[in-house]
């Protein structure tokens, strides 16, 4: 018998799909006669209720703030009640000659934020540039400087007002988040105690409870003459209810983390905060990226809750503002399919942001 | 004789109240004095060499390194573990950070080294185990080998007196054995003080001054590695010794 010999084979590029479109359809839609049949279902049933969405939302709509064309027979959606009402919409009960503040004082904000989720913005003078921007935020929405009238936080409201407590909140749950998580993995045992009841008693009761007390149970035990602030104490009770749910979520990253790295920390001399947040920290928290920002979004939308404490922020404005308008009353679905809009907008904005991180976090992980 | 740099005095250790791990260990090292340790999976070797850097605590008697005994004292812990590097099975790694900044990350934060200078440092430890060219790369995106290295190259950046090595080559595939093996010889060459759990039988006779035989948390018998490989004194180890050298 003959041994066989080798002969080399030179390296030669993959073989390039050239099915184009057809292709694509052909193997991801119909490929096999099961995949085939949900095809069909699946495209009638879209051919069947897009064009009604599509007649109702835009070809037979109202788009002028007019309430009569609206009530006419047959029409679709009616969109001139949120030209009719955006101002109200979005500023709510904010005074309308000087609703230029909160404008100044969202976009500022936004632009704020913008720049913290970007890496160049990622430097110890972040923490300053908030500082100055929080200031400028208040001056301009609390006005009673720089000659601009007072405007008390209860008249606030609106898209400036979802914005300020989901960043505010966010920002601040999210260390008090991290403390509590390191807290219930503490070897002290008060530490570890205070930290478990804190998360559990908050865990237990709805947002809505945490909100009510803020609002109305706190100012009971509170001197004679003494108050804080309607919204910072709402902020603080939303902050504290998150950052309980949030705990959890790192904690789960905190305890992925194998033994061994606090070993090898421990013998390389590291003191317990050095590993925490050089070793610890930064390998739990990226594995975690998804669920944090799940709790963030989560937390976004809650916001909506401080209605019931007659914060009116983007949903309690709406309400406030066509409830208080007999003649548009009926068309409150097209303002919530507005504000729908604006949510949607920065909850995708908030999901892609996330997958960005986890690339940023993973990279070098893989082989 | 030489002041010994590590003395065990009648240590002993438990696990919960009855798992008697360490047993009466007696034990001095003196100054560059290479010593293997081996044994049966279970008899206490880890844990005696993880007693040297206190990642475990015994509870009976006295353990110095280099002058300091090891007590709850945090200050004498922080002194011992300056001077005693340690090397895992596991690599242990950080697997978030790149090879130059596993190897900065104690020199600068512990060592208050210039960052400069810690870089520098770590280059050259790199360059003695001889994988300068991956000071770029994660952990992960090198072989076990590569990564086993970067580890003892890790620990020598704390300018260590002793290294502690528990099962360096166990987790590697047999052709990255050598190389890691070979990095460790030279080391023991340049009269490092050196611990090293292994069973690798060709190691211990060509660096230990001394192969030390556990079994059941005792240290059963103490020897040089040609006597203890030629004539083994005690029954345990001569019946250890069929089992990995013969078949
Ligand atoms: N944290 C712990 N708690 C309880 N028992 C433990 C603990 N760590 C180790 N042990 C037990 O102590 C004994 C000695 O463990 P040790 O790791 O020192 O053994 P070893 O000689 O290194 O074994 P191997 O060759 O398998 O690594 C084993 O029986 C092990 O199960
Ligand atoms: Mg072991």
């Amino acid at each position: 018998m003959n041994a066989t010999t080798f002969e080399p084979v030179a390296a030669r590029p993959a073989p390039v799909r050239t099915a184009g479109a057809a292709g694509w359809i052909r193997t991801n839609l119909f490929g096999d006669w099961k995949t085939g049949l949900m095809t069909l279902l699946a495209g009638g049933a879209l051919l069947y209720v897009l064009p009604q969405v599509f007649g109702w939302a835009v070809l037979r709509a109202v788009w002028l703030p007019d309430y009569n064309a609206c009530r006419v027979e047959g029409v679709g959606a009616c969109w001139g009640v949120v030209a009719e009402k955006y101002r109200f919409i979005i500023f709510g009960r904010y005074p309308y000659e000087e609703q230029w503040r909160p404008l100044v004082a969202t976009v500022l904000m936004l632009c704020l934020l913008a720049a913290s989720c970007t890496r160049a913005f990622w430097r110890p003078w972040l923490v300053l540039i908030w500082v100055a921007i929080l200031a400028a935020f208040f001056a301009l929405m609390y006005g009673n400087v720089f000659g601009l009238s007072r405007i008390e936080t209860d008249r606030w409201g609106g898209l400036p007002l979802t914005i300020l407590l989901a960043s505010l909140s966010i920002t601040l749950a999210f260390p008090i988040a991290v403390a509590v998580a390191l807290g219930r993995r503490s070897g002290l045992p008060a530490i570890r105690a205070f930290c478990t009841i804190y998360v559990e008693l908050i865990r237990g009761v709805p947002l809505i409870s945490v909100l009510f007390m803020a609002s109305f149970m706190f100012p009971l035990f509170m001197p004679e003459g003494f108050s804080i602030d309607v919204l910072i104490r709402v902020l603080a009770g939303i902050t504290l209810f998150a950052a309980a749910y949030l705990a959890e979520v790192i904690r789960g990253g905190l305890q992925a983390i194998p033994k061994g790295q606090l070993e090898a920390a421990a013998t390389l001399g590291l003191s317990y905060w050095q590993t925490q947040i050089k070793i610890v920290l930064p390998q739990a928290l990226a594995m975690v990226v998804p669920s944090i920002m799940n709790n963030f979004i989560g937390l976004f939308k809650d916001t909506s809750l401080v209605t019931i404490v007659s914060l009116y922020e983007l949903t309690g404005a709406l309400s406030l503002a066509i409830n208080s308008d007999a003649n548009w009353r009926p068309f409150k679905l097209e303002g919530y399919l507005f504000i729908a809009m604006i949510y949607f907008t920065f909850c995708f904005l908030m999901s892609r942001y996330s997958l960005w991180i986890e690339k940023q976090v993973n990279k070098g992980k893989a082989r | 004789m030489q002041e010994p740099i590590i003395r065990f005095d009648k240590v002993n250790m438990w696990f919960g109240n009855d798992f008697h791990v360490l047993r009466d260990i007696d034990l001095c090292v003196a100054p560059g004095e290479r010593i293997v340790i081996c044994g049966p999976s279970g008899s206490g070797k880890s844990t005696l060499l993880r007693c040297i850097n206190r990642l475990e605590e015994h509870q009976e008697g006295h353990l110095y390194v280099d002058g300091v005994e090891l007590t709850d004292d945090l200050k004498a812990i922080d002194d011992v573990r300056k001077k005693v590097g340690m090397v895992f099975q596991q690599f242990n790694l950080f697997p978030h950070l790149t090879v130059l900044e596993n190897l900065t990350l104690s020199p600068m934060w512990v060592g208050k080294l210039p960052k400069k200078e810690a870089e520098a440092r770590a280059l050259a430890q790199l360059e003695r185990v001889r994988i300068a060219e991956q000071a770029g790369k994660y952990p992960l995106q090198l072989s076990g080998g590569q990564q086993q290295r970067v580890a003892i190259a890790r620990a020598l950046c704390l300018t260590p007196k002793i290294m502690l090595f528990d099962e360096p080559t166990s987790a590697l595939d047999p052709e990255m054995i050598k190389e890691v093996l070979d990095v460790m010889v030279e080391l023991a060459n340049q009269g490092m003080t050196m611990l090293c759990v292994t069973h690798e039988m060709g190691f211990a006779k060509a660096v230990a001054d001394q192969v030390i035989f556990m079994d059941q948390g005792q240290i059963v018998e103490q020897n040089t590695p040609t006597e203890f490989f030629t004539n083994p004194r005690s029954e345990r180890s001569k019946d250890f010794l069929s089992k990995i050298l013969g078949h």
